[in-house]
Formats: structure tokens, sequence, C-alpha cells
């Protein structure tokens, strides 16, 4: 029931939501001559880094490292700039909450909303490496949304969360930079996960982005579609996540007001 | 609960915890809970406050500062909820609180008009068709494209006020938001109220200028450190206001 009210409630501030995102993108283009081509710039840009530091230096074995790692790097880039959007979302939005009344929820939804669109600009990049390095394109290339619909929910469930504590503590947003890079290194971004030891390779299976990974590399890369058993794992992991945030927030939107 | 009363508060209660110093940090948090030592002073900001305003009331709030008025239009807005006691606001209100509540100073008229709006809950097919109207109302057409940082306060207050009246809301709350403009604008604003409450909108009215209460509001109430000290006719509370506050 108050699913459904809340959902309501979104829906009619859907023209809020498509706002806040396009206030988004003009501030954060705004006075850049190349404006929106960054987001397609950026990973590629870094995918060069990267490629130097670990595939010539570390001499990583991973075929077509440069894909290997964008493939990777992209969606772990939605998760940090979802999460990190959403978790300041309601602290930045103190003026907005102390004065207007708008579903709490908008503002970490509309961050993980903008991080997508990001996403999807970033896809582009992979798209131009393809092209490049002459990858083939497989038909499983058009299931790109998965694993993005995937992490978007798992994000905006981890966002809902962080959000929440961190109107009470600002500490968390410190603390979770730190975290989120510890998290990529644990995740199969820059490496391959036959690359960690086996006793590391059982624990990954608990790591949702190692699943989102795979799913998006699966997808992308290799023209498989993920096995029902690991899209069921992929789903339940985000719900769980959504579920767990949405709780959190729920429990607290009601005195962020108070404390921001 | 009166059968025809549009907005409904029975015993409402707000307190805030204050602590006496901000905790921003866990470390702290940690420390002083550890110690046993969280301190709260607690801070009783609306206190038994019944009060039932009925469809076309035009009501004038008035009150030293401090004494809980726009505590009380918080609450009714929905933007905080009361400790205690119970609320019960039916048809859309228009708040008039804080004017430009979600304009971001970076952007132009034009594209804050539109976020405004959507803050408001007012959907894009709604603003492009009030768009004119509001450009209109506000005078200032000649400098929509400027991005609001230029703005001065009277210029950001007509464009909000124009954004927030643009729809005819069923409650109007409005929190000494007419002191900002110049005559002729505050003179243009009164008359929209005025519409509007033609037509029947309930308004709520936080004043300090009892003229203005006096010439508006068919009620009025009185509050002192947050509660209801007099209510009556807007003459009657504004004369002993006047006398005792």
């Amino acid at each position: 029931m108050r699913t459904k009210e809340a959902a309501a409630g979104l829906l009619r501030y859907r023209f809020l939501l498509a706002n806040l995102i396009l206030k988004d993108l003009r501030l954060k283009y705004r006075r850049s001559v190349l404006g929106v081509l960054w987001s397609v710039l950026n990973p590629l840009l870094m995918m060069l880094v990267m490629t130097a530091v670990f595939s010539r230096i570390f001499r990583v074995a991973v075929e077509n490292y440069p894909v290997f790692y964008l493939t990777g790097s992209t969606l772990f880039a939605f998760l940090g700039e979802a999460t990190t959007g959403a978790m300041g979302s309601v602290t930045g939005s103190a003026s907005l909450l102390r004065k207007v009344r708008v579903p709490k929820s908008v503002f970490p939804l509309e961050k993980v909303l903008f991080a997508s669109v990001n996403y999807l600009f970033s896809l582009v990049a992979v798209v131009v490496m393809f092209v490049v390095l002459g990858q083939p394109f497989h038909w499983t290339f058009a299931l790109f949304w998965l694993p993005a619909l995937f992490t978007g929910a798992f994000a905006l469930g981890v966002g809902l969360a962080l959000a929440s504590l961190s109107v009470f503590f600002r500490d968390i947003v410190h603390l979770y930079s730190v975290l989120l890079v510890a998290w990529q290194f644990a995740t199969p971004v820059l490496y391959p996960y036959e690359a960690l030891p086996e006793s590391i390779q059982a624990l990954m299976i608990w790591n949702p982005m190692y699943h989102y990974v795979q799913v998006a590399r699966m997808v992308l890369m290799h023209g498989i579609v993920p096995s029902a058993k690991e899209m069921a794992v992929c789903a339940g992991m985000a719900l769980a996540a959504l579920a767990l945030g949405a709780a959190v927030f729920r429990a607290k939107r009601d005195r962020f007001v108070l404390y921001v | 609960m009166e059968r025809d009363a549009l907005i409904d508060l029975r015993g409402v209660e707000m307190h805030f915890n204050m602590s006496r110093e901000r905790l921003d940090s866990l470390k702290e948090y940690a420390l002083r809970l550890a110690k046993g030592r969280l301190l709260y002073e607690d801070f009783t900001a609306l206190a038994g406050i019944d009060l039932a305003v009925r469809r076309g009331d035009v009501l004038g709030v008035v009150g030293l500062n401090g004494s809980g008025k726009s505590t009380l239009l918080k609450i009714v807005s929905g933007i905080l909820r009361p400790t205690r006691g119970t609320v019960r606001v039916e048809g859309t209100v228009a708040p008039l609180i804080e004017l430009g509540a979600g304009f971001d100073l970076e952007l132009t008229a034009r594209e804050n008009i539109f976020l405004n709006g959507a803050v408001l809950g007012h959907s894009k097919r709604e603003m492009r068709a009030r768009f004119e109207e509001i450009v209109e109302f506000s005078g200032m057409r000649g400098f929509l494209d400027v991005p609001m940082k230029n703005y001065s306060t009277g210029m950001v207050a007509r464009i909000a006020f124009s954004v927030a009246t643009c729809v005819r809301p069923d409650i109007l709350l409005v929190d000494e938001i007419l002191s900002v403009g110049d005559h002729q604008f505050v003179k243009k604003c009164e008359e929209r109220i005025a519409g509007m409450m033609a037509e029947g909108t309930t308004v709520f009215l936080v004043s300090h200028d009892l003229a203005e209460v006096r010439r508006l509001c068919t009620r009025a109430i009185w509050l002192e450190r947050g509660r209801i000290r007099a209510e009556g006719p807007a003459d009657a509370v504004c004369a002993a206001y006047e006398a005792g506050g």
C-alpha cells in the first residue's frame, strides 16, 4: 500500500525528476568546450592510462585488455557515481527540503538516473573502441541494459541507505569514498577473475558488482546470454539491496528536515 | 473534527531536539554515547494546537518572532511532521513560505520557472501552458535568459510568486513574502490573492503587518510561545495582540 502510494507520488513528480536531471547535466558541462562529449572521452582516456599501466607494465594477461577494462570499468563507474551522488542528494537538497513538500526519494532516485544517463554516454565509448579495435559485435550487445538495470537498482538501494545515514553522520561521505576504491579493487575490473587466488575466488560470489561486471562482459564482449541462475542471483541481490535501502530511508525520512 | 474544514489540526505538538553542540561526526557521537552524555535540549515549538480552517477562510497568524508561526505553516504544508497530534489537509496547497524554493541561481529565469513549477508538483504540460502568463505577471520578460544569480531579491521574489500562484490552489500559505517586492508588485500580489480568495481559496497568512492582516483576513490567531493565545475575527485578535503583545 505504501509502496503504491510512493510510486504514485513519484509518477506525479516525474517532471521534477526530468528537470533535476537536466539541471545536473547543464551544470556538469557548463563552460566546457567539449561539453557532453567528455562523458565519452573520459572513459576512453582513462582506458589509455589503465591499459598502459596494467597491460604493459604489470602485464596482466588478458586478451584485448582495453575492451576488457572498458566494459567493466564503465559499469563500476556507474555504480560509483550513482551511489556517491545519491549519498549527498538529501543533504545537498537541504534548501528544498526545508521549504517545500516533495517526496524525498526523488533526490537519490534522480542521482541514480543521472548516473544512468552518463553510463549510456560511456557506452558510446565502448562502441567506439569496439570499432577501433575490430572487436566483433554480438547480438547480445543489445542486452546492454540488463547489467545496467541490475547495477542501477542495486545502486539505488545502496544510495538510499547512504543518503539516510549521511544526514546524521557526515563521516559516511569520507568513509565511503575510500570504501569505493577498495570495492573496485575487490572486483575483477582491472584484472581477470582467474588471476585471483582460489580462496578469494570463492568469496567473489558475495560481491554483487562481481556478478554485474561478469554479466556486462558476457553480453557486451563474449556474446553469451547469462544463465537463468546467474540472472536470478543478480536480480536477487539488487532487490535485497533495494528493499534494505528503502526500509532505512523510510524509517529516517521524516527526520531529515530536522538535520539537514 | 469539523466536517467542512479544509485544514484540521488536532492536539498538534512539535518538538525539536536541539543538541547543545552539533554532533556531526561519528566519532563524537560514539564518544558521547559511551560516556552516556548524549545531551539534547528539548524545545517545544508548538503545543496543544487545535485549529480548523474552513473553505474560503482567510486566516491571519500573528505573534512575536519565535512564537511558532512558521513552524505551524510548515506543518500545514507537510514539510514538517508533528511530533504528536493529527494533521488533515484536503486539497492542493501552494506554499509561499520561502519563495524560490528549488531555484538554482546558476540557471536562467526561464529554466528556473520550469524547475520551480516541477518542484511544486506541476506537470510539463501545465507549465508550458502557463509559461506566458507567469512571465507576463512577473514583469521580468526582459531578464528571462539572465542567470538568476544576477537578480536582486525583489526580482527573484517576482518570479517566485508568479510561479507559485500560477495554478489556483485550494489552500495558499503565505509567510511574510510580500515584504521584498516594490509597492507596485505587492499591490499586484495582493490583488491576485484577493482574486483567489474571491474564488474560494483558503489562505493562511503569516504577517507582522497588522494593517495587512486586518485588510485581508476574515479570522486570525495569535500565537505566543507555541500556543494559541487568542482566536477570532481578525480585528479583535489584532487589537488584543497590539494591546497585550
